[in-house]
C-alpha cells in the first residue's frame, strides 16, 4: 500500500507548538506589548434597542490618563460599517443601537484600569425602542424593522445570491424544493411533524478577543487573533479607503476560536482608535464581552417527514428559523447551509426547504463549529429515531436503509458522496455495543449527519522555500487555532519534499509576507491549504531535482529525495550541496508556490464541494429517574479523515469536538430575558469540565485514502460536533421513553418529561 | 492608597517589590515580571487557565491579591522546567497531545503539579475531581487525564528529578 511508504504523514509527530505550549513560551495576541501602547475599553449599550440621543464624554476626557474618548462619529474612517454577508454594523454605534452590549464609545488610556475607570463617567441620553428579542417576535407582524435598508458587502461569491425579504427583518431567505411534496405525503404510511429548538451559545475560547493596532506611516498594522487575516484586511482597506498593500493583519497563535473569530470583529476599531491617538492600541476584551461580541444560532426547526411502512423515506419539509442579532455577520450564510443540510445525509426523493436568517435585537450570531449543522441535526436525527420507534424497525437498519451510498449524488450536480457512512455508523455502532443486553435506565443512541467541507470558492496559496542550508520555510496563511494546522502542513511539506519533519518551519501568518489565504474555517486547512502546500512543496521538489541533475549529470525523473538526501544510485547530495552547488556558496534559496483554486482543483470529483465532512456518533447514557439527570457512560465518535495527516491529532479534533457537542446536549445554553444576556461568563454559562468527561470517549478515525486532499486526507475537527445531542437524546429516549424536543436536556427538562408521561415501571 | 513594599521569591528568584494594594497577583506576575505564560480568561477564578503555586497551592492568580503573596513562594509555568529539560508534567502533555490551543495549558500543568504533589498516585476519578477547576475547551478532557495519569507513573518510576515543588 501506498501509505506505506509515508515517512512523515500518517505518523503522530509532536505538535510544532508543543514546547512552547507546555513552557509558556507560547506567544498570544494577548500577550503582545508595543512600546508606547495605550488600551481601549468600551461603553456598551444597556438596553437592546434605542435611538442615542447625545453622549457626554467630558468628564471620561478629563479624567486621570485619558487620551481619547470616542463615539462613532469621532473615528478618522472613510466608512463605519462593515461585515462579511451584508455591510451593517458600524464600528460604533451610531444613531441607533440595536443590541444590550453592542459598542457605543471608546475610551483610550494609557493604562487598562485608567480607561476601565474614565467609562464610569460616560453620561449616554437616549430613548428606548421597541425590541424583538427572538425570532419569532421579529417576524411577527408590526415588528420593528431593525436595518431598513442593507448594503451587500459583495466580499464572496457565494453570497452574491441572498435573497432578504423587503420591508422585514428576514435578511436571508433560502429556499430549495424538488419532486412532489403533496403526492410523496398522500401516498404515505406515516408522516411525522414535530418541531425541534437549539439554544444560542457562547463560544468561550478561552482567550478573549484580542487586537493590538498601529497605524503610521507605512500603512496599518494589526495583530489579531482572527481565523480570517485577508478578509479582515479587505474589510480595513475598504473602512479607511487604502491599498490592500497599506495594511498588514499579523496573526500569532490564537487562544481557541471555534468559528467565533471568524471574519472582522474587533480589529477595525483597535486600528481606527490608533489613528486617533497617534499610539499603538490594545483592545482585548473580557470573556463576557467576547460573549457580547458573537454567538451560536439559536435555531427552531420544524419537520415534516413522510416515509413508508418499511422505512423508505419519501419527503421531508423543512422549515429552519435561525435568530441572527442585530447584525448578520455570517448568519446568512450558516442559515444557508442550515437549511440545505437539514434534511440529512439521506435518499429522499422530494424535499422542500425554507430558512430563514432573522435580525432580532440579540447579540450577533455567527460562525460556531459546523456552521448550522448540529442545529439542523439534533432536528433530523432525532425525528429518524422518532420514526423508527413508529415503525417498530430497528433505528440503525432505517438508517442504513436510506443513508445515501458512496458516489451517489446528495443534490443534483454537485459532488457525490465520497464515503461510506453506513460502514462508519455501523463502526460506531459496534464501538458503543449496540444490541447488547443493558441495564435498567440505560440506553443507547445513535445519529450520523454530513455537511459540504472545505469551504465555498475559498482559495489558497502557499509558498515553500528552501534555504541555503537545506532547512525549509512554509508559509501559509492558515493559522494555528490548536486544531494542529501548521504541524499538519509541515507534514505534507516534508512528507512531498521528502525532508525530515524538523526541517520545516511555519511562521505565523503575516498578509504582507504570507500568500493570500482564504481562512482557516470549513474544516479545510488540511485538505485545501495541504493542496496548495503540496504543490509548492512539488514545484520546489522539481526545481530541486533539475539543479541536482546537473550536478550529478542524470536525467531529474532518475533522482530520489529521501531524509533531505538527493540520491542517483550510490550517489548523494544534500540540499545544502545542491543549493549552494548551483548558486555557489553566496547563499541563494529555491522557492515553490502552490495554489488551490476551487473548480480547477476538484480532482476526481468534479463538483462544487471540495469533500463531504461525516460524522457518526453512539451514545451509551444512563438516567437518574429521581433527578433527571443523564449520564454518558459512553460515547463514541466516527469520522471519515481520508487519510489522517496526524492520527493523534485527528482523534483529538474529533474528542474536543464531541465534547462541545454533549456540552448543549446537556447543559449549555445562554439564558436571554428581554434581550438581556443574564449568563454571559464562566460563573452562570456552564461548559464542560473534567466531570462531565464520559466514562469512555473514543473517536474512530476511517481511513480510505478516499479524499480529495493530499495523500488522500478530508478534513475533519467540525463533525464531532454533529451527532452528539441527537445521540444522547435518542438514547435517553430508549431509557426511560421520554423524548425531549429541547436543549440542553438538563435534569430538570427530564425529571418534567418523566413525571408527566406518569408513573412508569 | 499607599503602594506596599513586599519581597516574593518568584520560580526561586528573590525579588523586592512594591504594589499598589489592589494589584492582583496575575498583573503583579504579568505585567511587572513579564510571566506571560500565566494566562487570564474568565478573571473570575472559574476556568483555571492563570493557576499558579503559591507556596506549592495552587491558586487562580487572577482574584490573589499581590501583597499575599509577601514572603512567600511563587512558582508559575515558566519555573518548571529545568533548561532544555522538561518537568515529567510537560513532558506528560506534549506526548499524550494533551492540548491544542494551549491557552488553558499552563494553568492545567500548574494544577497537576500541585495534584501529583498532594496525591502522587491518583486513579482517574481522583484526577477528574481535583481538576473540575480547569477548564479546557478544545481537547474534551481525554488525553489531559491521560496525560496526569503517565505523569504520576513516571513520577513514580523514573529517577528522581530535582523538582522540588
Amino acid at each position: 500500500m501506498a501509505v506505506d511508504r509515508l515517512t512523515v504523514v500518517g505518523r503522530s509527530v509532536p505538535r510544532l507548538d508543543a514546547h512552547d505550549k507546555v513552557t509558556g513560551a507560547a506567544r498570544y495576541v494577548s500577550d503582545f506589548i508595543l512600546p508606547g501602547m495605550a488600551h481601549a475599553k468600551l461603553w456598551r449599550s444597556p438596553v437592546p434597542h434605542a435611538r442615542l440621543l447625545a453622549v457626554d464624554g467630558a468628564r471620561a476626557a478629563a479624567a486621570p490618563g485619558v487620551l481619547a474618548v470616542c463615539t462613532a462619529d469621532d473615528l478618522p474612517v472613510k466608512r463605519l460599517a462593515y461585515g462579511p454577508a451584508y455591510k451593517d454594523q458600524p464600528i460604533l454605534a451610531r444613531e441607533v443601537v440595536r443590541y444590550a452590549g453592542e459598542p457605543v464609545v471608546a475610551v483610550v488610556a494609557d493604562t487598562p484600569a485608567r480607561a476601565d475607570a474614565a467609562l464610569a463617567l460616560i453620561d449616554v441620553r437616549y430613548e428606548e425602542l421597541p425590541a424583538a428579542t427572538n425570532a419569532e417576535e421579529a417576524q411577527a407582524p408590526g415588528a420593528p424593522v431593525i436595518h431598513t435598508t442593507l448594503d451587500r458587502a459583495g466580499h464572496f461569491r457565494d453570497l452574491d445570491g441572498l435573497r432578504p425579504v423587503a420591508g422585514t427583518n428576514v435578511c436571508q431567505h433560502y429556499r430549495y424544493e424538488r419532486g412532489d411534496l403533496a403526492r410523496a405525503v398522500a401516498e404515505a404510511d406515516l408522516v411525522v411533524d414535530d418541531v425541534y429548538r437549539y439554544p444560542a451559545l457562547s463560544h468561550h475560547a478561552l482567550e478573549p478577543h484580542c487586537a493590538v493596532a498601529r497605524v503610521d506611516a507605512d500603512g496599518i498594522t494589526v495583530w489579531s487573533g482572527t481565523q480570517h487575516p485577508f478578509p479582515v484586511r479587505k474589510d480595513l482597506a475598504e473602512i479607511f479607503d487604502v491599498p490592500l498593500a497599506h495594511v498588514q493583519v499579523v496573526v500569532p497563535l490564537i487562544g481557541g476560536a471555534f468559528g467565533g473569530k471568524c471574519y472582522t470583529k474587533i480589529e477595525p476599531l483597535a486600528a481606527a482608535l490608533a489613528a486617533r491617538v497617534r499610539r499603538p492600541v490594545r483592545l482585548a476584551l473580557t470573556l463576557e464581552e467576547s460573549a457580547r461580541t458573537i454567538t451560536r444560532h439559536s435555531v427552531v426547526v420544524r419537520l415534516r417527514t413522510a416515509v413508508r411502512r418499511d422505512g423508505t423515506l419519501l419527503a421531508r419539509e423543512c422549515d429552519v428559523v435561525l435568530d441572527t442579532g442585530a447584525y448578520a455577520d455570517i448568519g446568512p450564510r450558516v442559515a444557508t447551509k442550515a437549511g440545505s443540510r437539514a434534511p440529512g445525509p439521506y435518499r429522499i426523493p422530494c424535499l422542500r426547504i425554507d430558512a430563514r436568517c432573522v435580525y432580532t435585537n440579540n447579540v450577533p450570531a455567527g460562525a460556531y463549529r459546523g456552521y448550522g449543522v448540529p442545529q439542523v441535526t439534533w432536528a433530523s436525527e432525532s425525528q429518524i429515531d422518532v420514526i423508527a420507534e413508529r415503525l417498530g424497525i430497528d433505528p440503525f437498519t432505517l438508517r442504513e436503509r436510506n443513508l445515501l451510498k458512496r458516489g451517489e449524488e446528495y443534490v443534483a450536480g454537485d459532488t457525490p458522496l465520497d464515503g461510506d457512512m453506513a460502514d462508519g455508523l455501523g463502526q460506531a455502532a459496534r464501538a458503543i455495543g449496540w444490541g447488547a443486553p443493558l441495564t435498567r435506565n440505560r440506553g443507547r443512541g445513535l445519529a450520523c449527519a454530513m455537511k459540504d467541507g472545505g469551504g465555498t470558492h475559498a482559495v489558497s496559496t502557499a509558498v515553500v522555500h528552501i534555504n541555503a542550508d537545506g532547512s525549509v520555510i512554509l508559509l501559509s496563511g492558515s493559522v494555528e487555532v490548536g486544531q494542529g494546522a501548521r504541524t499538519a502542513l509541515a507534514q505534507i511539506a516534508a512528507e512531498t519534499l521528502g525532508v525530515p519533519f524538523e526541517a520545516v518551519v511555519v511562521p505565523a501568518p503575516d498578509t504582507s509576507l504570507t500568500p493570500y489565504d482564504h481562512g482557516t474555517s470549513a474544516s479545510r486547512s488540511t485538505t485545501v491549504m495541504g493542496l496548495a502546500v503540496a504543490a509548492a512543496a512539488k514545484d520546489a521538489r522539481e526545481q530541486l531535482l533539475a539543479l541536482a541533475a546537473k550536478l550529478l549529470d542524470a536525467p531529474p525523473s532518475a533522482l530520489t529525495i529521501r531524509e533531505g538526501k538527493i540520491a542517483h544510485g550510490n550517489r548523494t547530495l544534500t540540499l545544502a550541496e545542491v543549493i549552494s552547488g548551483h548558486f555557489g556558496l553566496v547563499g541563494g534559496e529555491v522557492t515553490g508556490v502552490g495554489t488551490f483554486v476551487p473548480g480547477e482543483w476538484s480532482g476526481s470529483l468534479g463538483g462544487a464541494t471540495v469533500f463531504w465532512e461525516t460524522g457518526m456518533g453512539a451514545a451509551e447514557v444512563e438516567v437518574d429517574r429521581e433527578t433527571g439527570e443523564v449520564h454518558v457512560r459512553k460515547y463514541v465518535s466516527a469520522a471519515d479523515v481520508g487519510q489522517a495527516i496526524n492520527p493523534r491529532e485527528c482523534a483529538a479534533q474529533d474528542e474536543g469536538a464531541a465534547m462541545q457537542g454533549i456540552g448543549p446536549a446537556l447543559f449549555e445554553a445562554r439564558v436571554g430575558e428581554r434581550g438581556q444576556l443574564l449568563n454571559p461568563g464562566l460563573i452562570d454559562y456552564r461548559v464542560p469540565t473534567f466531570a462531565d468527561l464520559p466514562e469512555a470517549l473514543d473517536s474512530l478515525l476511517i481511513e480510505n485514502a478516499d479524499g480529495p486532499g493530499p495523500f488522500g486526507a478530508k478534513g475533519v475537527g467540525e463533525s464531532g460536533t454533529f451527532c452528539a445531542a441527537p445521540a444522547i437524546g435518542n438514547a435517553v429516549a430508549r431509557a426511560v421513553g421520554v423524548r425531549l424536543t429541547e436543549l440542553p436536556m438538563t435534569p430538570e427538562r427530564v425529571w418534567h418529561a418523566l413525571v408527566s408521561k406518569g408513573a412508569s415501571p | 492608597m499607599n503602594a506596599i513594599p513586599m519581597s516574593v521569591t518568584v520560580n526561586g528568584e528573590a525579588h523586592a517589590l512594591t504594589v499598589p494594594p489592589h494589584e492582583t497577583l496575575i498583573e503583579c506576575l504579568r505585567d511587572r515580571l513579564g510571566l506571560l505564560g500565566v494566562k487570564k480568561s474568565c478573571d473570575v477564578q472559574v476556568c483555571g487557565a492563570c493557576t499558579v503555586l503559591v507556596d506549592d497551592r495552587p491558586v487562580s492568580a487572577c482574584t490573589v491579591l499581590a501583597f499575599e503573596a509577601r514572603g512567600k513562594h511563587v512558582r508559575t509555568i515558566e519555573g518548571l522546567a529545568h533548561g532544555d529539560d522538561l518537568h515529567p508534567v510537560q513532558e506528560a502533555f506534549v506526548e499524550h497531545g494533551a492540548l491544542q490551543c494551549g491557552f488553558c495549558t499552563p494553568g492545567m500543568i500548574m494544577a497537576t503539579v500541585a495534584l501529583l504533589a498532594e496525591n502522587p498516585s491518583p486513579t482517574a476519578d481522583e484526577v477528574k475531581h481535583y481538576m473540575r477547576g480547569n477548564i479546557c475547551r478544545c481537547t474534551g478532557y481525554k488525553r489531559i487525564v491521560e496525560a496526569i495519569l503517565a505523569a504520576s507513573e513516571r513520577l513514580a518510576t523514573g529517577p528522581r528529578t530535582t523538582d522540588g515543588g
